[in-house]
């Protein structure tokens, strides 16, 4: 009976083959039952930026930044000003007085940098004609500074004065910035990660230096994080994790993700083909400082930090490749991909060996007929006791083309962006239904009844 | 006497409509409804009626001087009308009624005739041989030739139920006297016109003659005075006598509208007054020692005149010759004025087609109707200009001002100041503002020149106050609709600003120095070109309208049959009902969709005016219309600019040409009552021919968006336009509906449309379109028109069996509609309840966690108000809609409207605090009578809870009840006593409920709507609206909870309180779908 509707793109075999993560329809645990299209650019939306609790920014291909309201989905501000895309965003906090002002500083293809004011959407600074166009902005809070990398890193005082800038690189420039301690910032240019160290010199002159180039990634790296005070973390297109010391910069772990090795029992699919190298590439890495997940083509691999083992993994998350990712509070994980859709994992403790996977425990999720396939991570969970599964617990459907990234305001919700040109605002139906119920009888109030 | 017609002498003061009223206890008088008699157990819809004539209608008479009472014209002017009734007998007995003899004269110790200001005078007379009753409604017009100036007219409202004109009494009286008044203001116009041309001609005799005696004694011998000379001067005497005469008569005349009545209808309204003023201010004072010609008050007249009038040596005995020919009612009293009159007599014999209780009841729904509008728009259709005939009807008005003020598509002619005479018209050069310069050329004396300079120095002044008038008119007439009302759009601002204008003078300057209420006098009467301009631009939405109002008048005409022959029908509806399952019984099943019988009669359309709509403010996105673009108008225009950016790739198949049974829902159109009604067909035949029906309607009232998808245009229309009944809140124009859509859709789509009708295609466009089908498909159902398949989540609960039952007995779309809208309605008044009470959303102790208020709904929800998880989610829904649109509205909908206090309101108070203080006494804090109260009140008996709940409908106790639930004084310490809140509440709902379902047996007996098919809106009305009107009962426990909400909102949501344009959202339910078939 479900033929007609479930036909057109996603066929019976498509079905079939992503059956493990077919959900249903039902999904107790997902609470994002409201959802609020914001609509506005006219282009791909890519980036996300927090400014404060309720507040947020977008930008994308069409050179705009917009500000929301993450609460009422009001777009409060329209910041026009870029003539092309939008290639890197980030909030900018400095204190201003007592209190603390937020800007947002944006770089664009147009080889100009400019800096906000969110509240009044005037634009502050900018700077234009750079020798390339930024691809990502690095704030360092405790110098004042911030930092942006192209083809050449530059560095900025808050006045939008430019403090020094590294020698011409290659043309890769520079893809994903960290800071480190003791003044130095790795970062990623192709297959190598470049330590810089940056010296205040007399009369506060500061100065910048490259110190440390290391070469160990077989392939260009796509996502550089800081893990933790003492580690971060490098992921390259093959698939290579690497965990590096934030003092010494040696490698502390090396994780080389080959799906086919993990999977220990071969399956179909495994059989279907070599994986490409896209299917390894190590898109984003997101860490709370324990955990470190990794988005690895479609699939998710969990990480632990302390014990230096892998916690759980999946490797179809999602239909194709995984662009963002989140660790939640409670052993929580959320994912966005190509695939257009959401997913929201819980991190679940194995069932003991002796007690075979029931058909109760994965019915409980309405796996309905994936149940089947639900039963060989099962199996090789018997293998490896250590590893806990990743569950399907929710998934978010909306937009219609990949979704770029998203941003969660915790319980006021999730923003996600997306190539389809919208933003959804994700919240949660009860509490939003609870908040104009306060509203109304807030209104009943002023107006003195009805 | 002729006969012996039964006069009734009817006074207000008589307690009319015995039974109902009796009790002041029972209902709020304006709620209700008069008992059928139940002595004789008879059929209420039996009519024993012998008239001979089809339909009421109204009659308008003369008692001519010259032959006697005589029938001048009836409305509507359609011989079939009358059928074989004697007008002229008829005539003849309303005109013979002897009341106040007007007479004109020399009363004694007055030198001059003087006019006897009769007032009208209103009887009810009946003939009960010929079965016939009348309104009747005499009133006296002024005719210089006419003997001692009178001519004595009546207008009689003539129907075949005595009973209905009895009830109606007041209502007919006040319409009539609006039209009287309207009428004889503008008698006194030509009255006066007359006198002063009169004046003229007087004047001119007595130069002549004065010229003549002159010359002869002249040429005469000293002395000596000829036979000729004396006559000369008897008649000069005689004509100055004649001028001094006429002078005071047009001083009367003139000075008419200030005296003091003792009519209550005859309305001063301000206008009125000061107009009049001025009037006499111009006339009154000057007319008496100035000689006319050169008054500077008669200068405007004096323009006139000099353009239409060349005064005419009178002969001496030219008076009362019973040869000549009278003038007729239009010459009496203006055209402009006449047809005014006539548009209003019209309209209200519109307004009372149809049986009694039809109308009694419509009133009655209209009445609640606007009170509830929070949650009207869920299922109602827009009250519109309804509303404004619903005002009109409550006050008294003038007649002339005042209609136009509320009535928009009254006649335009009462909108300029000064009506001209059509010859005038015709001598002017009727031209716009363009010609104007051409038109001061024309004018060639230099008093003219003055004058139209003055006129033109009005006219800005006119501007400017009207200027000023137009936000308190706005404000005034968007009531308690959205305000927004100002942009209604050219045509309503073109049609106002005659009215404005007059306004402008009116209250404008109430005391503005005379001369200029002189020149405002001569705006009037010495420009007619320009004022003639002005019309003609007014006119272009004037006629809009009057082809709006004509296209109305058309669509009734295919029913004027069901609505008079009421009695018959009505009588094969009994026996229908009687019989019910029998097909065979049935009246008349080949037209279902017709109209049934005079209960839902003609007159019950939410006549659509245009530009009267102000736009729906649910959807943001829908916001983007243009405020007063006439966007109901034009078919389609709606979706092309409501869908800016994302899915403006959409393209709407205009195409209707397979559309049989034609779609009325959807963009493109007010979706009216009748369509609404014709729709229930539709949904009768969806209920019984699915099975799957209940889930469908789940889909549809709990905010899941249904989806029919078909291949062929004409069954997916129909579907959606009956399915349209149920989706709530469809917006004004259904824009929650889309009835047809063949691209793909998305996201958005299902955000704005809660009902589309999906196009099934063969191509690739097709697969992508199933494709985003599967996508979405959590968020939508889909209902395949080709398979008869549903796909939806499965729909256990009860709340919507009745209205879903394929084995209804019901057989009649009407039937079911009725049927349908008491649930809906029943079910909003749930959800009102749910949204408006405090306790429900908001902690009542200070500790309390959200967890434990959400626990407490769920408690209402399930435990008092009897709902599994499915029909709650239906009641959150629609609680979600009542939400956002009040929090949408600008100032919360009721606030303007609200009554004032009625003098029984106190009592009224009394006996809602026991409920209002089940909930709140810890915050008066003293909780001596709650308790007692309470007793009393879970001990009463059903109708006893009916009563009360019906009492509390007024608003204005949720105004008086306001001082005592102070909430703030911290009574939360208090709050032992009433440690559970919600079982105390539990009587409440109950008591509700029964109200719900038990108002509609106790008040009329009348069939059950469910299972009677009779279809008395009566019975209708009740179960919908006596459960809808209950809830304001519980307010108070929303606003007077211990807890300020203050308290508990935190600052996302006062922020959100600044909310400009904001998205709108939508939730959802992560269920599983199940697929139904056939």
């Amino acid at each position: 009976m479900l033929r007609w509707i479930l036909g057109g793109r996603e066929a019976q075999g498509t079905v079939e083959k992503n059956s493990l993560l077919f959900i249903g329809e039902e999904q107790p645990k997902n609470w994002f039952t409201e959802l609020q299209v914001l609509k506005g650019h006219f282009d791909i939306v890519r980036f996300l930026v927090q400014i404060d609790d309720f507040r947020f920014a977008s930008a994308g291909d069409d050179g705009l930044v917009l500000v929301w309201n993450i609460e009422t989905g009001e777009r409060l501000l329209e910041l026009r000003g870029h003539s092309q895309q939008i290639t890197a965003m980030t909030a900018y906090t400095h204190a201003v007085g007592e209190d603390t002002h937020t800007s947002l500083i944006t770089a664009s293809s147009d080889r100009t940098l400019s800096l906000w004011d969110p509240d009044t959407g005037n634009r502050v600074q900018t700077v234009s004609d750079l020798q390339s166009s930024v691809k990502c902005i690095l704030v360092l809070e405790r110098l004042c500074v911030w930092v942006s990398g192209g083809n050449e890193l530059c560095v900025w005082n808050r006045d939008f004065q430019l403090q020094c800038q590294s020698q011409q690189h290659d043309d890769t420039g520079i893809s994903a910035m960290v800071e480190l301690p003791k003044n130095c910032i790795a970062a990623a240019m192709d297959k190598e990660i470049v330590i810089f160290r940056l010296t205040m010199s007399t009369g506060s002159q500061l100065s910048v230096a490259e110190v440390r180039r290391l070469s160990d990634h077989q392939d260009s790296i796509h996502a550089l994080i800081n893990v933790n005070d003492g580690l971060f973390a490098s992921g390259s297109h093959v698939g290579e994790l690497i965990l590096w010391d934030t003092i010494d910069w040696t490698i502390m772990a090396y994780e080389h993700i080959l799906w086919e090795e993990s999977q220990s029992n071969p399956q179909a699919e495994i059989r279907l083909a070599a994986p490409k190298p896209s299917e390894m590439s190590i898109q984003h890495l997101t860490s709370d400082g324990e955990l470190l997940v990794a988005a690895v083509g479609s699939g998710l691999y969990v990480y632990s930090v302390l014990t230096k083992s892998v916690v759980a993994y999946r490797k179809t998350a999602h239909d194709s490749n995984i662009l963002h990712t989140l660790l939640l509070p409670d052993e929580g994980l959320m994912s966005c991909s190509e695939d257009g859709s959401v997913r929201m994992w819980e991190m679940q403790d194995l069932l003991l060996p002796a007690e075979p996977a029931s058909a109760g425990f994965f019915g409980m999720w309405t796996f309905g007929r994936s149940s089947k396939q639900a039963s060989p991570p099962v199996k090789k969970i018997l293998e490896c006791p250590s590893l806990k599964t990743l569950e399907l617990t929710g998934d978010l459907i909306g937009h219609s083309g990949a979704v770029q990234m998203f941003l969660s305001f915790g319980e006021k919700g999730l923003v996600t962006c997306s190539t389809d040109h919208l933003l959804i605002a994700w919240k949660n139906g009860e509490r939003e239904s609870h908040l104009r119920s306060l509203a109304l009888f807030r209104k009943l109030e002023v107006n003195g009844g009805l | 006497m002729i006969g012996s017609p039964d006069v009734v002498a009817f006074t207000k003061e008589d307690d009319f409509g015995d039974g109902g009223y009796s009790d002041p206890w029972v209902v709020p008088e304006e709620f209700s409804v008069p008992l059928f008699p139940q002595a004789n157990n008879a059929n209420p819809w039996a009519k024993t009626s012998y008239a001979k004539f089809t339909k009421d209608f109204i009659l308008i008479s003369e008692f001519s001087e010259q032959v006697g009472p005589q029938p001048l014209l009836t409305i509507p002017d359609d011989p079939k009308v009358c059928g074989t009734f004697d007008l002229n007998y008829f005539s003849l007995r309303i005109m013979s009624v002897d009341y106040q003899a007007s007479f004109v004269g020399h009363p004694p110790g007055s030198g001059y005739p003087r006019l006897s200001f009769v007032e009208d005078s209103r009887v009810v007379l009946g003939d009960s041989k010929e079965g016939a009753f009348a309104y009747v409604h005499h009133l006296t017009l002024y005719d210089l030739e006419a003997r001692g100036f009178v001519r004595p007219f009546c207008m009689a409202y003539v129907s075949a139920d005595e009973k209905k004109i009895m009830l109606q009494f007041e209502e007919l009286s006040l319409r009539f006297s609006r039209a009287s008044e309207c009428l004889k203001t503008g008698n006194r116009r030509a009255f006066a016109r007359e006198l002063q041309r009169k004046l003229r001609d007087l004047d001119y005799t007595r130069s002549v003659l004065q010229k003549e005696e002159g010359l002869q004694r002249e040429a005469g011998p000293q002395g000596c005075y000829s036979a000729h000379v004396v006559e000369k001067a008897n008649e000069l005497a005689a004509v100055e006598k004649s001028i001094y005469e006429h002078r005071d008569l047009l001083r009367q005349i003139t000075s008419y509208p200030l005296r003091p009545r003792r009519d209550p209808h005859a309305a001063h309204c301000q206008h009125c007054v000061t107009e009049s003023r001025r009037h006499t201010d111009t006339h009154g004072p000057h007319t008496p020692h100035t000689p006319p010609d050169c008054g500077p008050g008669s200068r405007g007249e004096q323009g006139e005149r000099r353009q239409s009038y060349t005064p005419q040596l009178i002969k001496g005995k030219s008076a009362k010759c019973f040869d000549k020919r009278l003038k007729t009612l239009t010459e009496l009293c203006e055209e402009s004025f006449y047809g005014a009159t006539v548009e209003l007599l019209t309209d209200t014999e519109r307004c009372f087609r149809g049986d009694l209780c039809y109308l009694h009841t419509r009133r009655l729904d209209r009445a609640l109707r606007r009170k509830q509008n929070v949650t009207n728009f869920l299922f109602e259709e827009e009250l519109g200009e309804e509303e404004e005939e619903v005002a009109a009807l409550g006050r008294i008005f003038c007649s002339l001002t005042h209609t136009t003020g509320t009535d928009s598509h009254n006649p335009f002619v009462v909108l300029c100041p000064v009506p001209l005479e059509p010859g005038e018209v015709l001598e002017e050069n009727p031209a716009g503002p363009a010609s104007f310069a051409q038109q001061r050329e024309d004018l060639l004396g230099e008093e003219r020149l003055e004058s139209t300079l003055s006129d033109l120095t009005m006219e800005t002044q006119d501007q400017e106050s009207s200027e000023e008038n137009k936000d308190s008119f706005g404000s005034d007439r968007s009531g308690g609709e959205e305000p927004g009302g100002e942009g209604v759009g050219e045509g309503k601002a073109g049609d106002v600003e005659g009215e404005e204008r007059e306004e402008g003078k009116g209250v404008g300057h109430p005391d503005s120095n005379p001369a200029e209420k002189e020149s405002s006098s001569e705006d009037g009467g010495s420009s007619p070109g320009e004022e003639d301009g002005g019309e003609e631009e007014d006119q272009s939405p004037v006629f809009l309208l009057e082809e709006e109002a004509g296209r109305r008048k058309t669509e009734r005409v295919c029913e004027p049959e069901a609505g008079t022959e009421g009695g018959s029908e009505a009588l094969v509806q009994m026996d229908t009902a009687c019989c019910m399952s029998q097909e065979g019984f049935l009246y008349d099943p080949s037209p279902p969709d017709m109209l049934p019988g005079p209960g839902l009669g003609p007159g019950s359309l939410p006549l659509p005016l245009v530009v009267n709509q102000e736009p729906q403010a649910m959807l943001p996105v829908q916001g983007a219309y243009g405020l007063g673009s006439p966007r109901c108008l034009s078919p389609g225009a709606g979706l092309d600019l409501s869908v800016p950016s994302l899915g403006s790739d959409c393209t709407m198949s205009a195409s209707t040409g397979s559309e049989q049974t034609g779609s009325p829902l959807g963009y493109g159109g007010v979706v009216t009552l009748r369509q609404r009604k014709k729709a229930g067909q539709g949904a009768l035949r969806f209920v019984r021919q699915y099975p799957f029906a209940l889930q469908a309607l789940w889909s549809l009232l709990s905010g899941r968006t249904l989806v029919v998808l078909g291949s062929e245009e004409g069954r997916v229309r129909r579907l959606v336009s009956a399915l349209a009944l149920y989706v709530p809140g469809p917006g004004r124009c259904g824009e929650r509906v889309q009835p047809w859509l063949s691209c793909q859709f998305s996201l958005t789509d299902l955000q704005r449309w809660k009902l589309i009708g999906l196009q099934r295609m063969g191509s690739p466009v097709g697969t992508s379109m199933l494709c985003s089908l599967s996508r979405y498909s959590r968020y939508i159902s889909v209902l395949d028109a080709d398979q008869k398949t549903l796909r939806c989540p499965g729909y256990r609960g009860n709340l919507l069996s009745n209205m879903a039952d394929h084995r209804t007995h019901l057989r009649r779309g009407s039937t079911y509609f009725l049927h349908l809208q008491s649930m809906l309605s029943s079910m909003a008044a749930r959800a009102f309840l749910l949204s408006f009470t405090h306790h429900l959303h908001l902690p009542i102790v200070a500790n309390e966690t959200r967890r434990e208020v959400e626990e407490r709904r769920r408690g209402f929800l399930k435990d008092q108000l009897g709902l599994t998880d499915d029909d709650c989610r239906i009641l959150l829904y629609l609680s979600h809609l009542i939400t956002q649109r009040y929090l949408e509205t600008e100032t919360g909908g009721a606030v303007k409207t609200r009554p004032s206090l009625e003098a029984n309101s106190t009592s009224v108070t009394t006996q809602q605090d026991p409920v209002s203080v089940t909930t709140r006494d810890h915050a008066t804090g003293g909780a001596a009578t709650p308790g007692e109260y309470l007793d009393a009140d879970a001990g009463g008996t059903t109708t006893q809870l009916d009563l009360e709940s019906v009492r509390i409908l007024e608003p204005a106790t949720v105004v008086i009840s306001e001082p005592c639930l102070d909430p703030a004084n911290g009574g939360d310490a208090t709050r032992e006593q009433n440690r559970n809140p919600a079982p105390e509440g539990t009587v409440t709902p109950e008591q509700y409920l029964d109200s719900a379902t038990g108002g509609a047996q106790t008040p009329e007996q009348y069939l059950d709507p469910a299972t009677g098919g009779a279809k008395t809106p009566e019975q209708y009305l009740e179960p919908a609206t006596g459960g809808a009107k209950t809830p304001e009962q519980y307010l108070d426990p929303a606003t007077g909870g211990a807890k300020t909400p203050e308290q508990y909102l935190d600052p996302a949501t006062s922020l959100s309180a600044t909310r400009r344009k904001v998205p709108s959202s939508f939730t959802f339910n992560y269920t599983t779908s199940q697929v139904f078939k056939i």
